[in-house]
């Protein structure tokens, strides 16, 4: 079967790649794209590591197919910071010391930033099941909420 | 494999008939995208409906309220109108697993991959809700009840689609309710799980439907528990009734999540609350 020629906006940049058919957007993102950031914890949609928004919403880039992404608009840790300025979220889990090994954090940056987008003013409850679908292993959850609480007062600011 | 977006049902039912290998419908791949990488499946054909415009939206007539089958989990909770008409079946659907998942998932995608502990499907049922399956030749409007028949079996023919759910339309002294119970609060599949829905007509019942999952092979519809509560005001006498002709209809596994009698006891205790809340939210409307 031969592979799809897939044109895609990735971080505001028209991308094109050519994968094939039952590839997942995971692993386009990161052989075909470059896009490393993107992490695969477990492949089957409970960890999160993998998160990315396509078209504005948040999903699992190893439960979507490549092709899938064709026309489509996605957005991914890459893109959160300003050239060298970080994001808010950015600068307060590293604040916070909010990641240890890393490998949830560009996972737990997507899906927070999706969180802050919709509610800028989330409870602590609202953030722990905002961020339900990201696991992480070693950090525990705690110090990644604070960091949350500290970007979302930070960015209600501006 | 091959992978197809066509634009109308039309073509993707005759995408699918063609193919003489296995194929596979695609909504929003949370079933499908895990079965296929852990191997239980490999398709030749994947369709993806969601460039169907049919399937887009949600749309509110005379009859009922129709959904496409391409709706995500997350555009229904953020559609005002259907919260406020069908709480019950927004927050089953609200349940299916986390921001990510629901971004993706769809009440179509729950209903066909046939899980007796899928969220939506109860709730669905408690709606009396419809599914449109469209075929090569024909197509047909199918009480969801009808469409599971097993774990993972559905009565969908090769090739068939189903296109969008009905929600009927109901009187204003109506609500409905899910509840599922889970060891964590998140990311989890239910132990048991109940939907109900009922009408009043001056504070009595005048009709309920129950539906009860993760108690046996497929999602039960138990008549007798909704005729435990129609005719009255939802007391006490009435909840116990409710409660026992749900323990009565189950016919649950005994696993890890749970064993028979814990599933068994348990079931009545929800259905109670969730009639409760139902009721409540009948009241109000
Ligand atoms: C991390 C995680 C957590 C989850 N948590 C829950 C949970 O809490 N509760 C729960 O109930 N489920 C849960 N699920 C399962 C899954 O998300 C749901 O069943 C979901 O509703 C499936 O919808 P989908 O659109 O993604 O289906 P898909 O994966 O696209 O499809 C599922 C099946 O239905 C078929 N199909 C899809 N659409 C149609 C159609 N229109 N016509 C005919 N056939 C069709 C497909 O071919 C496939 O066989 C979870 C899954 C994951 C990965
Ligand atoms: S890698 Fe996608 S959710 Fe774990
Ligand atoms: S920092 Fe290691 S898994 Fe979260």
């Amino acid at each position: 079967m031969p592979g799809l020629l897939v044109s895609t906006t990735v971080n505001g940049d028209a991308i094109e790649f050519v994968c094939p058919q039952d590839e997942t957007l995971l692993d386009s993102l990161r052989d075909r794209v470059g896009l490393t950031g993107v992490k695969e914890g477990c492949g089957t949609g409970d960890c999160g590591a993998c998160s990315i928004t396509l078209d504005g919403r948040l999903v699992c880039s190893c439960l979507v197919l490549g092709a899938e992404a064709n026309g489509r608009e996605i957005e991914t840790v890459e893109g959160l910071a300003d050239g060298d300025k970080l994001h808010p979220l950015q600068d307060k889990f590293i604040e916070y010391a909010a990641l240890q090994c890393g490998i949830c954090t560009p996972g737990f940056l997507i899906a927070a930033k999706a969180l802050l987008d919709r509610n800028p003013n989330p409870t602590v409850e609202e953030i722990r099941y905002g961020l339900a679908g990201n696991l992480c292993r070693c950090t525990g959850y705690d110090k990644i909420v604070r960091a949350v609480q500290a970007a979302a007062k930070q960015m209600r600011k501006k | 494999m091959r992978f197809e977006s066509p634009k109308t049902t039309r073509e993707a039912v005759a995408l699918l008939a063609k193919e003489k290998g296995s194929a596979y419908v695609l909504a929003g791949g949370t079933d499908l995208l895990v079965r296929m990488k852990t191997g239980l499946i490999e398709p030749d054909l994947v369709v993806d409906i969601k460039r169907i415009s049919a399937m887009q939206s949600i749309k509110t007539t005379a009859s009922g309220t129709r959904i496409g089958a391409a709706v995500s989990g997350a555009e229904l909770g953020e559609n005002k109108k259907l919260k406020k008409a069908w709480p019950g079946v927004v927050e089953a659907t609200n349940l299916i697993g986390s921001d990510q998942i629901q971004g993706r998932c769809t009440m179509v995608g729950n209903l066909c991959n046939a899980s007796p502990a899928a969220d939506s499907v109860p709730a669905l049922m408690a709606a009396r809700a419809k599914a449109v399956v469209v075929g090569k030749n024909k197509r047909r409007t199918v009480a969801v009840e009808k469409i599971i028949t097993g774990p993972g079996e559905t009565s969908l023919a090769k090739g068939e689609i189903i296109e969008a759910i009905i929600l009927p339309r109901r009187s204003t002294k109506s609500g409905d309710a899910f509840l599922r119970f889970i060891p964590r609060t998140e990311m989890d599949i239910a132990v048991v799980s109940a939907g109900i829905s009922l009408t009043l007509a001056r504070g009595v019942i005048k009709s309920a439907r129950v539906a009860l999952g993760a108690v046996a092979a497929t999602p039960l519809l138990v008549p007798a528990a909704a005729r435990a509560i129609i005719g009255t005001k939802l007391d006490d006498v009435a909840l116990e009734k409710l409660a026992a002709a749900c323990s009565a209809a189950c016919k649950p596994i005994d696993d890890k999540r749970g064993t028979i009698e814990y599933r068994t006891k348990v079931v009545g205790v929800l259905a109670c609350r969730a009639a409760k809340i139902a009721y409540q939210r009948a009241g109000d409307a």
